[in-house]
């Protein structure tokens, strides 16, 4: 339409207190930014706010109309169209002019757009790989990462010629409205570390809260346990009908997607499989690195499975922790029954299959192993699913807790 | 745009327009009918609302065509509060009349009322599209624009009072002229005030030679430009409906003299032709001055003298008839006053396009409306050949 020039000299306003707000500048857009995966608002979102910044607004206005066609409860969008359709009529100076606003529903608002802009500049390099990810089984078809800090889950599909793992697509995601790194029950926080999908909950079982379906983590796992940490029902769930999606932090500690992203991710969900490591903020290694540390830890592993069937105690200790403790057992108990046990054996036989190793996110260096484990001796047999956590500790790698998985 | 409505408006002097500056469509009708519109407008005025329905009705069943009609059955239809009514008859000039963006605005109105403010805005946007200057539509569009974007912070913000109790007051307007603006005039609006005129007036005159007056009471009706926007061919005065703040008429002389002060002491610092053209100009003033001084004198004779012999009669009725009804219009009991002002002329050899406002004020009835004369040249005199409004 005709714009009338009176409306001219407030565009800068509007483009400053928008980008400003959003500290846009800081924000390059990088290479990897036309990788797969654009699933979701972000790329129009961005566009919006390429014209919003060189005051096109009227294409910025039909850009935001066009989204909200798309996804007709999405808060952002609508909070940019209002602002739009003020600057008609009136300079505007922050993002978020409505009068009367709630500061905490702007100040949301503004952390969604950062989140989703940075996000979308921020895509996965496709050289990189999350450090988390060393190896999966062969028969997991998928992993998820989680990044709290960005909002952002990242579905990763399990490459089985090279063990690699392929950026598949990320999301926009809450976590919990305390932030992450849950210690006790309520504390509104999200747990930081390596989880499973262990069910899945259909909608119609569930509140309008948890949008269209819910599937709860392992949370708190042996490790937390340990640590003494409490808390239950920490679950990847939906979004409520009313909103196309929720702030960046808005959950009791639940890791919450837009409905159409859940119903995507889920296609890819394998119960009981499928891990979810949540991190404060995902590390990436190249793939030089990643392999250098994948190939340490299966060497640590196949070394200990080695030693195990050398029934040489020493040998097959040295891989246990002074700190172990499972199963109610000290290390000092467990070494006691490990010799009686061994001292028995004419042979022992051990084939480990199906192993995954993924390191455990955040500051306490660990990893969690899981395997099909066979045994076979001249006395017994038994085949089990087996977890451990590896410690680093005096330079290398030890067992601190093992059990079944 | 025109003054406001009676009801009180803290937050902008537009509202409902009371100020009807009519197109003056159906003068060429029987007079009957013509009267029926004039009277159903002035009866919309009186809020006299279902004999304002009753009179257009009439009026409609001879000319259902008619632009003029059917807006003013709009706007009595809006005014009895049948908004659905109201927005069909819009909706419908909208359709066969495109061009003209005072239905679509008042569309958009009725939507802003019922809270479609998406509906009101794309009928806005349609308003300017067709005529860009369009003011009354760019205020309105700004209204609607801010109710949007309440209503887009409502989605964003959960807010419990997302939605403004009261809906939106644009501005209705009451006759389908006087949206149509020159751009230079950027279509003003009519000040509800006189006090507030100067403000409004201070809008440069496009291409004006021999001018007399310019006003500074001025109607946004007056820069009409465009032809008529209706089929219906454009035929005598007639004036109807109300309008023109009596302080616009009590001015008019003295404004004039001061005008006509100025253009002398204008003249002395033009060369000699330009000095010449004004004079030829000054003749012409002076042909349409006593045109309207031998109306407002109810001198039929001295009236009829100033058309020209092969004066274009509204609808190629004959010579003789259209006498006839000029006189016996013109001869009806009561004072008649008819002032010129605005007067703008473009001369071209013997034949001048003479652009004025024209006020008309009677027993029974006020008008200010926009309207062309083409003088020719006839001997030493100057004699109206054509004559429309707008």
């Amino acid at each position: 339409m005709q714009r009338s020039g009176r409306h001219l000299p407030r565009l800068p306003f509007l483009a400053l207190a928008l980008s400003g707000a959003l500290a846009l500048s800081t924000l390059t857009a990088t290479a990897s930014a036309q990788t797969a995966g654009d699933a979701g608002p972000e790329a129009q979102l961005k566009q919006v706010f390429s014209d919003i910044e060189a005051s096109r607004l009227d294409s910025a206005l039909q850009k935001t109309e066009a989204l909200l066609r798309q996804y007709p409860n999405f808060r952002l969008a609508h909070l940019i169209k209002g602002d739009l359709l003020l600057a008609r009529g009136k300079p505007i100076r922050t993002f978020g002019a409505a009068e009367n606003a709630p500061e905490d529903r702007i100040a949301d608002l503004r952390a969604e757009a950062i989140a989703r802009l940075r996000a979308y500049d921020d895509k996965p390099s496709p050289n990189a790989v999350p450090r988390y990810l060393l190896q999966m089984p062969a028969d997991q078809r998928h992993a998820i990462v989680v990044d709290t800090q960005k909002s952002r889950l990242y579905l990763y599909q399990n490459d089985t010629r090279d063990g690699r793992p392929r950026f598949v697509a990320d999301y926009y995601v809450t976590h919990g409205k305390l932030g992450a790194e849950k210690l006790r029950e309520g504390d509104k926080k999200t747990p930081i570390g390596v989880y499973r999908i262990t069910a899945s909950l259909p909608a119609k079982k569930l509140g309008d809260l948890y949008g269209n379906g819910a599937y709860p983590l392992d949370y708190p796992n042996e490790w937390d346990r340990r640590q003494g940490r409490g808390g239950h029902g920490i679950w990847l769930h939906g979004t409520p009908s009313n909103t196309y999606s929720r702030p960046p932090r808005a959950s009791d500690g639940c890791v919450v997607l837009a409905n159409a992203d859940l119903s995507e991710l889920s296609k890819n969900l394998q119960i009981g499989v499928t891990p979810v490591i949540i991190s404060n903020s995902v590390e990436w290694l190249s793939l030089d690195d990643w392999q250098a540390e994948r190939s340490a830890l299966n060497r640590k592993i196949e070394e200990w499975r080695a030693d195990w069937e050398s029934r040489d105690l020493q040998r097959f200790l040295r891989h246990y922790s002074k700190h172990f403790e499972a199963g109610g057992q000290k290390f000092e108990q467990f070494a006691r029954q490990k010799r009686q046990v061994i001292a028995d054996k004419e042979w022992i036989k051990v084939k480990l299959s199906n192993q995954s190793v993924f390191r455990n996110p955040g500051k306490e260096e660990f990893v969690v192993v899981s395997f099909d484990q066979d045994y076979r001796s001249n006395t017994t047999s038994n085949q089990m699913r087996k977890r451990q956590y590896w410690i680093r500790e005096d330079g290398t790698w030890k067992i601190i807790y093992e059990g079944s998985a | 745009m025109h003054p406001a409505s009676p009801k009180p408006r803290p937050a902008r002097p537009l509202a409902l327009s009371s100020l009807l500056v009519c197109l003056c469509l159906a003068v060429a009708a029987p007079i009957a009918q013509a009267d029926d519109l004039s009277d159903a407008q002035k009866l919309v005025r009186q809020k006299q609302l279902p004999q304002a329905l009753a009179k257009i009705d009439a009026y409609l069943a001879v000319k259902p065509k008619d632009a003029q009609g059917r807006f003013t059955r709009g706007v009595i239809l809006t005014e009895m509060g049948r908004s659905a009514d109201a927005i069909t008859v819009f909706q419908r000039l909208t359709e066969d009349y495109p061009e003209l963006p005072e239905p679509y605005n008042n569309l958009a109105v009725l939507y802003a009322q019922q809270k479609q403010y998406e509906k009101a805005r794309t009928a806005l946007e349609m308003a300017i599209r067709t005529n860009p200057s369009y003011s009354v539509a760019h205020e309105n569009l700004a209204d609607v624009y801010a109710k949007l974007a309440s209503q887009a912070y409502g989605k964003a913000l959960q807010l419990e009072s997302s939605n403004p109790g009261t809906p939106s007051q644009l501005a209705m307007l009451r006759d389908l002229n006087g949206a149509t603006a020159k751009p230079a005039a950027a279509a003003p609006a009519q000040p509800a005030q006189p006090a507030q005129a100067p403000a409004a007036s201070s809008i440069t005159q496009p291409v004006v030679a021999g001018r007399s007056a310019s006003g500074p009471v001025r109607v946004a009706a007056g820069e009409v430009a465009s032809p008529p926007p209706v089929a219906e061919k454009p035929a005598a005065k007639a004036p109807l409906a109300e309008p023109a703040k009596t302080e616009s008429v009590k001015t008019e002389a003295t404004r004039t003299e001061s005008a006509k002060a100025g253009d002398k002491a204008a003249e002395k610092k033009e060369d000699k032709a330009a000095d010449k053209s004004g004079k030829v100009e000054a003749d012409i003033e002076r042909a349409l001055r006593n045109w309207a001084a031998a109306w407002s004198r109810k001198d039929v004779r001295a009236y009829l003298a100033s058309y020209a012999p092969d004066f274009q009669t509204p609808r190629g009725v004959s010579r003789k008839a259209w006498e006839a009804e000029r006189t016996q219009r013109i001869d009806k009991p009561g004072k008649i006053e008819v002032m010129v002002e605005d007067v703008r002329i473009s001369l071209n050899g013997d034949k001048a396009t003479v652009r004025f406002r024209q006020s008309y004020k009677s027993a029974t009835m006020k008008s200010s409306t926009g309207k062309t004369l083409v003088f020719v040249r006839s001997g030493g005199a100057w004699l109206i050949q054509q004559e429309r409004v707008g």
